[in-house]
Order: structure tokens, then sequence, then C-alpha cells
């Protein structure tokens, strides 16, 4: 079917048409053979080379032994209590600790769970400002990567196992040489780094050896095109009415992600028809969250926006802001904006993306200057990391320096360099020349290979340390568990360098801090505890701060509010690329594994990835137009050729991707990984330059013939269309306040049904929940914090594929309209509806799955002889089956991650979502023991917990003040697929978009 | 050519019928009553334990209270095993040499934990919690049995099921005042049914629709 088929059909339907997919536009019959079958693939097949009988057969005595397994005597289990009991330990109950999680130099605050010892799970820190309870993904996944048993372990010295022990002595010795030559041979070379601990570490080392350099590299977050900004932008969207996004993945990347989700969301709320929204403008190469939650989305290829920035900057009112084609498209989008942000002087913002090059950024700032946004809405401070060097040029320089032979000794304090560093560099070749490379890691990897020396990193979650919000907040890095393989935290190596040795991380960064607070050294802020009083002394100040997790007070932003960083040099625009023929290549890091750091995480693996639901893969995206001229679809192989260098790819069409435009997403292809990573996607990074770490144009792609099985969970557990998600704009809902609810069936009445109407009342509490589509950015985090929460199971690439996978919530995408050009795209968390009419619970033939007073649909693991009816019978397609043994049980690593509050599920067994039962059950004892009533917000299910949105309201319906309640009374709120009778006690509030008039026309 | 079958095949055909009936039937009793019997609940089992420490000294003889080791039993879903530590409170000045006492001992000296095994042993799928049970008026030895007269430790109950609900469907056949939760000597009034409900009520225990909903237990 063409593209052309595929409009006229469009064309037919009447209203807005939403889609999941292009094979459900094109509605092949295929697909709907697809929609249509009762279980995923293969489900009802036997295709095992054994035959029909004797299949039967070993049912047969299955089914006889199935009875007699019930008598078995259960195996002896052990006791084993503490020696000597540390005082707060409760056995049973866990306890919390505030951390943070560093990543790309920034910190993600973090509250860790701990049972008896052991880290379960990571929620945000409530009390951080660049948290707010909440947390993304990698921090939900980071636990996984803690236990993860193909861990680095030991000290590898020259091939070698060693100690470390043998390995200071090497490194004593290294740096003594180095001393008499005041460093000359001497490189550090790190991931950008934030910690004033580490930083300090560095600068003593680098004042005692002067001619030593430290160079920084990291693919994702330490890169920029064009030269890094001089100042960094911090933005306060929930003062903006008005939001312009050039190529700014704000609300999905980046260390500020999950404040800046809490700020834009928290203007998205619209209670009642009257309510204020805010309105966002996205331009961008490649769909992003960002762009998916835009008002107006423009899809431009990243070489235009700076023409496009330095458009509305002439129209608002910048001078010299310069120029450049536009397309007609674009065009017709500038003095709308223009006017829109005029508007809104000082309630706007303008937001420049971290691919974009430091003349884009400078465009964003006059233009937030020109619109008095400065000091409301942004401000402008020095940048947050320490040391900022672009790490495109300190790499190269580094390389060259390795070239020439003048570095003797090299130490990479983390990452993966020889997999990552820029292709046109020859890092590999060049790390040969170097008399002893020190590599320290999570994991023996590519680099750690070449190196003279690895030796094992500690998780963050075993290590002491300190590092900066993205807004330049303190947090303190406090350790849950001792190192389980061995690990040491960088400051442990640099400490040793400076002719410390054997001194614990936890003593170097206390006494950093604690010094730093006895005044003797000269730190740019005072510090004080929360009522701004000075501490009594250090240790109380100490202890203070790691309740806290943070210093409070350290915040960029408070150091001088309002005032700004003064603006540098404006940069020249980057030279225009010599032709505009060809392709325009764009490099993003996967949305998951990011530079591959991540590939041995099965939750990160398996985790949906944004818009595109692929799952196990990288892949190069491209725009329905261009993919249909290059005669390619989703799963062809192309050949990407760019900068002399060529990558076998395989193609997914992604509708909403720039026209001329391939996306390619590096990360994967990793050579050396462990038994998760291994032999997944391609490895993109020989594409990618140091001139071109995010575009560049001139690049050609060849179809090859050959085809890639890709799992995209994105057509998984339709619904057919049954107006899933509903979607108004403002003025419509200003005009009727039952826009939303006009849009679908209305539910039939009560005294139609044959179910039992005591079924649904409960006297106690009543649990339901209300989840927000339009605060909702489809980011995913519910998924994974479900994960990692309710010990739900990886399943692997080919089970996915099958329509597999066991993750109890799914985020649903639909798009609107023609999908070259998707005018709007929206997203659905759908987990378990807890139907009041449960129509599983009829056809369970052993109630397994049966009601609570409280309205929950229980399921009963222990009772499940999985005959799958229920899942047969599931409208929303919530319910998952352990088609095979899914759940590890014999990777001893992981037993100790395991939630104990929840049961860990084995094969043939149904599951799915109990609204976090075991966190309600703990509430309702607690609330019982001490005699008070459970209050509302006292059980946050896990999904409810971490949802950077607030989209997620978990609560008792009985009690009419819960927020709960409020919600499904405001009149966004409807049913999904209310029409069959089923009575969700999960309802959704239906999308509110905002476009401007002036530029829909 | 003569008849294949006589006509006393019939006789055998239906016997043979009923047989298989009677066997059966037989067979399903036997597994039904094998799965319920002590020897899979292990009901009344004396359980060998790295130490051979007798309740019946310590609370029937001693008189010590049982949250003095198992501390956490109002606080938390696990009663607790006292850590080593407990046991040398008093143990480092009483029976200092007692070799029945050297494994406590080695533990304190070494650093290495005692091993015990579980006797009252729940399956993995359910979630009992002994917090609210002793909230709520259970008595230890409503479920433990009489343990200060117990020498060596042995599951009292049978732990199954329809134990467990028998309770949880009308708790005032057992439950008592909550300053009686920890006596081993309470005595059973004669109103127990009575004060039983007049309990319930008072200590707001919910009702049996509750009580008896699958994810009370299992999650």
């Amino acid at each position: 079917m063409t593209l052309a088929d595929i409009r006229t059909r469009l064309d037919g339907l009447e209203g807005r048409t939403y889609w999941r997919s292009l094979e459900e536009l094109a509605d092949t019959d295929e697909f709907r053979a697809y929609v249509h079958r009762e279980f995923p693939e293969q489900a009802s097949e036997f295709r095992d080379p054994a035959g029909r009988r004797d299949f039967l057969k070993l049912m047969g005595a299955s089914i006889a032994l199935a009875g007699v397994s019930a008598c078995t005597r259960q195996p002896v289990e052990r006791i084993v209590p503490y020696v000597r009991q540390p005082e707060e330990i409760v056995p049973g109950r866990p306890l919390f600790y505030a951390t943070s999680m560093p990543q790309g130099g920034f910190g993600h605050p973090l509250l860790a769970e701990n049972h008896m010892g052991r880290p379960t799970k990571l929620e945000g820190n409530p009390e951080h400002p660049a948290s707010l309870g909440a947390t993304d993904i990698f921090g939900q996944a980071s636990v996984l990567t803690l236990y993860d048993p193909d861990r680095s372990r030991t000290v590898i010295g020259r091939g070698e196992v060693r100690t470390w022990g043998t390995f200071v002595a090497a490194i004593t010795a290294a740096v003594n040489t180095q001393r008499a030559l005041k460093g000359q041979g001497l490189r550090l070379l790190t991931e950008p780094i934030t910690s004033p601990s580490l930083v300090d570490q560095i600068r003593t080392l680098l004042a005692g050896l002067p001619e030593a350099k430290w160079h920084q590299w990291d693919p994702v977050y330490g890169v920029r095109q064009g030269g890094a900004p001089t100042t960094t932008a911090i933005y306060r969207f929930d003062k903006a009415d008005v939001i312009l996004s050039l190529d700014a993945d704000f609300l999905g990347f980046g260390p500020g992600a999950v404040r800046y989700t809490k700020d834009f969301s928290s203007r998205r709320r619209m209670g009642t028809p009257q309510d204020a929204l805010n309105r966002l403008y996205t331009v961008e190469p490649v769909p992003t969250i960002t762009g998916a939650n835009a008002d107006h989305r423009l899809a431009l290829k990243a070489r235009d926006v700076q023409a496009f920035a330095a458009a509305v900057a002439t129209d608002v009112g910048v001078t010299g802001a310069g120029g450049g084609a536009l397309s007609a498209e674009a065009g017709k989008w500038i003095a709308p904006l223009a006017a829109d942000l005029a508007a809104h002087k000082g309630r706007s913002a303008v937001v420049a993306g971290d691919h974009q090059p430091a003349s884009v950024h400078a465009l964003a700032r006059a233009m937030n200057e020109a619109l008095r946004n400065v000091g409301a809405t942004v401000t402008y401070t020095a940048p947050v990391a320490a040391s900022p060097a672009d790490g495109a040029r300190s790499i190269a320089d580094l390389v060259g320096d390795m070239k020439a032979g003048k570095v003797d000794l090299l130490i990479i304090l983390g990452g993966n360099p020889v997999f990552t560093a820029p292709a046109d560099l020859g890092f590999t070749a060049a790390l040969a020349k170097v008399t002893t490379a020190v590599h320290l890691g999570l994991y023996h990897d590519e680099t750690a290979e070449l190196c003279h020396w690895h030796i094992p990193e500690a998780h963050f979650l075993e290590s002491w340390g300190d590092v900066r919000a993205f807004d330049g907040t303190v947090s303190l890095v406090q350790p849950l568990i001792a190192p389980i393989y061995d690990g040491h935290p960088a400051i442990e190596i640099l400490a040793t360098m400076n002719g410390a040795p054997g001194q614990p991380a936890m003593d170097l960064v206390k006494a950093y801090w604690t010094t730093a607070f006895a005044g003797t050294s000269t730190p740019a802020w005072t510090l004080r505890n929360s009522n701004g009083q000075p501490f009594a002394n250090a240790d109380t100040f100490w202890r203070h701060a790691l309740h806290d997790g943070f210093i409070a007070s350290t915040s960029a932003l408070l150091a001088a509010p309002g005032a700004s960083a003064p603006a540098g040099p404006a940069p020249a625009p980057p030279a225009a690329a010599a032709s505009n023929a060809g392709l325009e290549i764009v490099f993003r890091p996967d949305p998951h594994i990011l530079d591959g750091r991540f590939i041995n995480n099965g939750w990160l693996q398996e985790l949906p990835k944004p818009l595109s639901k692929l799952t196990w893969d990288n892949v190069a995206y491209l725009s329905v137009r261009t993919a249909a001229r290059l005669g390619v679809a989703n799963e062809d192989v192309i050949d990407v050729k760019y900068g002399g260098a060529s990558a076998r790819v395989p193609v997914w069409v992604m509708p909403g991707t720039a026209d001329d435009v391939v996306a390619v997403h590096f990360g994967y292809g990793r050579r050396r990984t462990g038994r998760v990573g291994t032999d997944l996607g391609v490895d993109t990074f020989p594409l990618r330059t140091s001139a071109a770490p995010w575009f560049g144009s001139g690049a050609e792609v060849t179809r090859t013939g050959d085809t890639h099985e890709l799992a995209s969970t994105q057509n998984h557990f339709a619904m057919e269309g049954r107006h899933p998600v509903r979607v108004v704009t403002a003025d419509e809902f200003r005009k009727n306040a039952k826009a939303i609810a006009d849009l679908g069936h209305n539910r039939p009445p009560d005294a139609l049904s044959l179910y039992d109407p005591k079924v649904h009342e409960n006297t106690g509490h009543k649990w339901g929940m209300a989840i927000d589509l339009n605060s909702c950015t489809g980011c995913g985090v519910c998924v994974a914090a479900c994960v990692a929460e309710n010990n739900i199971p990886v399943v692997g690439k080919a089970q996915v594929k099958r329509s597999r996978e066991m993750h109890w919530i799914r985020v649903d995408t639909y798009f609107e309209g023609d999908p070259a050009q998707p005018e709007g795209t929206y997203h659905q968390p759908v987990p378990c509806q807890q139907c009041e009419n449960a129509p599983c619970e009829t056809v369970c033939p052993v109630a397994a799955t049966v009601h609570s007073a409280e309205g929950l649909n229980d399921m009963v693991y222990n009772r499940c002889v999985g005959t799958r009816y229920c899942s047969n019978n599931c409208p929303y397609k919530v319910r998952r089956f352990n088609f095979l043994l899914y759940s590890d049980f014999t990777t001893p690593e992981l037993y100790a991650q395991r939630n104990p509050d929840v049961t860990i599920r084995s094969r043939g067994v149904m599951e799915k979502c109990t609204y976090c039962v075991q966190r309600i059950n703990h509430a309702r004892v607690d609330a019982k023991t001490t005699g008070q009533a459970l209050k509302d917000g006292d059980i946050k299910t896990a999904c409810q917990q971490v949802c950077p949105a607030d989209a997620i309201v978990f609560g008792d319906l009985n009690d009419p003040t819960s927020q709960v309640t409020k919600l499904k009374q405001t009149d966004r709120n409807y049913g999904l697929l209310e029409d069959l009778g089923t009575r969700p006690r999960t309802s959704y509030l239906g999308v509110v978009r905002n476009p401007n008039e002036a530029l829909k026309s | 050519m003569s008849q294949l079958f006589s006509p006393r095949a019939n006789a055998w055909a239906r016997s043979s019928l009923a047989a298989v009936l009677t066997f059966g039937v037989i067979l399903g009793w036997l597994v039904f009553a094998l799965m319920r019997s002590s020897w899979a609940t292990k009901q009344n089992e004396f359980v060998e334990q790295p130490i051979q420490f007798s309740h019946a000294h310590h609370v029937g003889g001693v008189g010590l209270d049982c949250r003095y080791c198992h501390t956490s039993v109002e606080t938390s879903a696990f009663a607790g095993i006292p850590p080593t530590n407990t046991c040398m409170n008093c143990h480092s000045q009483l029976w200092t040499n007692a070799p029945i006492l050297e494994p406590v001992r080695a533990s304190f000296r070494n650093n290495t934990n005692l091993m015990w095994i579980r006797v009252n042993d729940l399956p993995d799928f359910v979630y009992f919690n002994h917090q609210i049970h002793v909230k709520q008026g259970v008595g230890c030895d409503t479920c433990h049995g009489p343990v200060d007269k117990m020498p060596l430790m042995y599951q009292a109950q049978s732990l199954l099921m329809e134990w467990c609900i028998d309770c949880h469907r009308a708790p005032e056949k057992y439950i008592r005042p909550r300053a009686e939760v920890f006596n081993p000597n309470y005595k059973i009034p004669a109103n127990q049914i009575e004060a039983g409900l007049a309990l319930k009520k008072a200590y707001n225990i919910a009702d049996a629709r509750h009580m008896t909903s699958c994810s009370v237990c299992h999650r």
C-alpha cells in the first residue's frame, strides 16, 4: 500500500483519526489477522518436533503427577539471624537512604529502598529540587546494573589477575616517575565531572604535576557540535506560558528532564475548562518526547534549525540574528510564532537543544533577553560542570598527544573511549603508543581490553561521593551496600595518585565537605541548615546533609537570583555545508542504552523506546516520504555512507522524522559485553566524527536487500481504534465542557448488567486510579518502576517479537493525521483497569482471579493453572502470561535485587497489575497498628510515585476529599472502552491541546 | 464359530468398571488424605536445631517475655530471630562453660551466624504479617501452641489454608484482649464467642469479606 492510498483512506474517514502504526493504517489482511488472533503468535500452535501423540502422553503423565506434587513436603528453610544486629534494622521493614546517581557528570537524586542491606528499588528524593520525588528510567534501572553478574570483579594488570595492593604500588611508582617530569607524560581522561570533591583531588594532582593534562569525553552528555556554549541555561517551565524548543528534548533527556517535566506538566492540568494551558512549539529533526507533547511541531533538518531560530529572533526584535533559507512550510511558522512569543514577554521561554551548535544557543539567549524572560523563566549561570571542555576537541587533543608519543601514563576514569571516541581520531591505534594505560570501569569492556591495567569501578550504590544536580545543587552519594565485586570509586584512585593510598572514599568526601564547612577552604557559598542557621559543628552538618541527600542553598539558582552569567561573544554560525546534497545524517544516543553503557541491562533493553516502541535493537529513522523515495520499509537494512565510513543499519520508518534525514542511533553493536548485550544491534560509531558528532550533510543511503528482524511492541495489545485516546482543543473544551465525554460511547445503564451489583460496593476503601493523558509525556518510566517494584522478568527479543513481554503497564502511542506529517502524538499508559464487572473473573475455571473487598481485581498465582481464558476475555489486553520460565531462578547475584514483598512468578502463571497491592497492604497494616486512618497519599503505586509528570493518581474513591475522587469528577474524565460495561476503576483524563489559531490555518 | 464372550463376560466387564471407579475414588481419597496428613504439613514434628534451645526452659521456666527475643513481632511482618548478641546478654554471665552453648559462643567469637531451621514455614506465596495479628488480639500460642511447654520447638498447627481461613472468617472464635496476647497461660473464657465479638468491634477488625480477600495474604 502506498502513501497515496493511505491518504485516500484517511480522507474517507470522518472526524479525527488516530493510529498506532503504519501497518494499522494500511489495514492489510495480515494486520487484521494479527489483531484478531486470540493469543500472541504461536501460543496456540504446537510446532515441536515431537508429535501430537507424544505430547498427549507427556501431558497425561504431567496431569497425573500434578495432583501428587501438591503432597510434597516443603524443603527445609533456614533463618539466619545477625550476630550483632544493627540497631536501626528491623527485619521485614525496609530502610530508605538518600543518595544520587551520577550520569554524564550530573546528579540524579534518589531515595534508595534497602531491605536488610540489599538495595532493591530506587525512588526519587522528594525534597531535592532536581527530583521532587520522581526519577528517570536510568534511575529505575540502575539497581539492576548494581547486581549485574557480568560486571568486572578483579583488578587486571597486563592480562593477569592482580590485587588492589599491586595496582597501588604500580600507580604510585608511575606517578613518582612523572613527578620528576612535572607530569609531562600524564594524561587524565574522565567523563564530565561536577563532583566538588573529585575536582578538588584532580586540581591537587594537577597542581603538583603542572604539565599533566585533564581531558574529558562523554559521547552523550559531553559533546557539542561547533563549540560549547559559555553559559548554562536553567529553565522554570512552571512560569512559562509559551515555550519554543529548538531541537531540545528537555522533557525526555538530560539531567534536568525530571524537574522540567514536573514544571511543564503542572501547566497542563486543566482542572476546569477555564484554566490556562501553556503552549509548546517544537522544531526538531527527529521525533522526541518533547516533540510528542508539542501543540505545534515542525520537522526540520538539524542544520536548518539555525536559520529558523534566526528568523524568529529577527521577528522578536533581535538585531543581527543573521538569516538563511527556509522552506515554505517553515516560513509560515515565523510570524505567528514570533507574535505569540512577543505577546508573552517575561512568560515565555526559548530552549536550544544540546545537539545544536553554540550559535543557536546564543540566538536562544538573545531571544530570551529580548523577550525579558531572563530572570523570569530562564536563568543563565556559569556552567555547572567543572572545567567544561568541549568533549570532541578535548579528546582530539589527547589523541594527538598519544599519537605523538607524549603520553606515558593515561588514566581513564570511567567511559569506554575505545568504543565511543570519534571515528576520525583513531583512538584505538593511538592507545597502542601509550606506555601505561589504566582503565577504571564497571565492565571489562573494549577499552579495558586494550589498557594495561583495569580496575573494577564501584557502582554508585557502593560508593561515597558527591555530585551536582542540573541546577548546581550539591547532592551526596552514599553507599547502600559494600562493593559486591571489589570495586573502587574514582576518588580513591586519585587519592592514591596524590600520595594518600588507602584512604576510604567516605573519609575523602567527608573531609572535603567538613573542611569546606569549617571555612578553611573557600567555597563560593555559605552552608546553613534548613532554618537558615549555621550548623553547630561539622558533624551535625554532615549528618544533616547525608540525611537530606543534598546541601540546600548550593543551587546555582539561589546563588544570585535573577542575575545571569554574562554571555560570551556571539559565536559565528557554523559554515554552511559545502553542499546540501544527499541526506542529512543525525546522530542520537539510543534512548535507553545511551552510548552502550547500559547494554547489559535487561530492563532497559526490554523497555519499549519512546515512540518507536522498539526493544533490543538500534535503528535508523527515516521519514515516511524519504523511505518511500528510497524504496525501503521497516526492517530493511540500509547501507549508510558518511565521511568515508559505512554502516549497515535496519530502518524504522518513524512518522515525524524530517524529510531527507537519516537519524542513526548509536550505542549498540558492542564487541565486549555481558550475557545480555552480546550480539545486539549494529555499531554506528564508525560514522560519527569529531566534526559532526550530532549532524552532518551528505550522507548516502543505499538499499542492501537484507532484512533484520525488529521487535517493536507498538502493535501489541491493540484495541482496534475504539476511541482509546480522546483529544480536543482548548477552544473546543471551553465551548463545550462535555467535548471529551461526547467523543466516546456512553456507559450502558447498570440495570442491563448481569453482574451482582454488590461486587462493586466497597464498604471500606475503594481503590481507584486516574491517569491524566494531558500531563503524561510518554517517557515510559512508569513501566521501568513497575518492573523494579514487581519483580517483572525480562523475556528477550524473540519473546517480545511474539508479543510476550511481561510489562504490567504499557504506554500506548497514537499518532494523528497524515503519516508523512502527523499532527499530533498522544500517549496512554495502560495498566490493569481493575474493572468492577471484570470479564476476566467470570471465565476463570479455578477462581484464580477474583475481586477483593476493596475493589481490586486480585490475581492469585498459586491458584492459576494457566488456561489463559482471562487474558482472552480482557478487552484491555493487560494480562501477561508466563509462557516460559522467564524469571531468573538460577543466577544467585540477582536474588538480592528482588522485592521481597512480591512473589516471583514461575512458568504457566498469569500475572497482572494489582495497584501495587503489597504497598496497600503495608500501609493498611501500619495504619491499623497505629490506630490512625489512612490518609490520601499514604499509598502510592510504583508508577505513580515515579511519574515525573504526576499524571498517575491513585487513591480511595470512598474518600470524597481524595485527589483521585476529585479528578474523576472533572469534565476530562472518561473510561477506556466504557461502552463495554466493564466499569473500569482506572479512568483517563482526556487530552486538551492548545494550538495557535494563527498557525493552524 | 463359538461365541467369543461367554455370558459371564458381562459380569466381568461390569465389575471391572466398578473396580476402576472404586480405585479412582480410593486414589483420590489417598492423595487428599496425604496432602492433609501431618507428614505433608510437618505438624507436630520436632525439628533438630543447631542448638538444643528449649522454649520450655526460657519461657515456662525462666518466664521470659516472647518479645525479649522476638523483638520485631509488634512492628514488622517478621517476628525476628534474636541475634547471637541477645543470647550472650545472659550467657556471658550464666552457664558460661556449658558445652551445650558452645555454638553460641563460637558464633559470638568468630562473628559467624547461627543457622536456625524454620519451624513454622509458610509457602513463599503467602505473606503472613505478625504485626497486625498481634495488634488485633491473636495470642502467640493460638498459632504457635504451648511454646512454654515445648522443650524442642515444633509446628503446632497444620498451617493449611483452611486453618487460616477458619479464623479469618470468624476471628471471634480465637481473639483475646491485647494485654493477654503474650501470656502463655491465658485461659480461653467460657463465653469466648461473646467476648470475641466485643473485641472484634473494639479492635475494628474487618469483616469476613475483607479478611478473606485473596490479596490480603497472596500477592
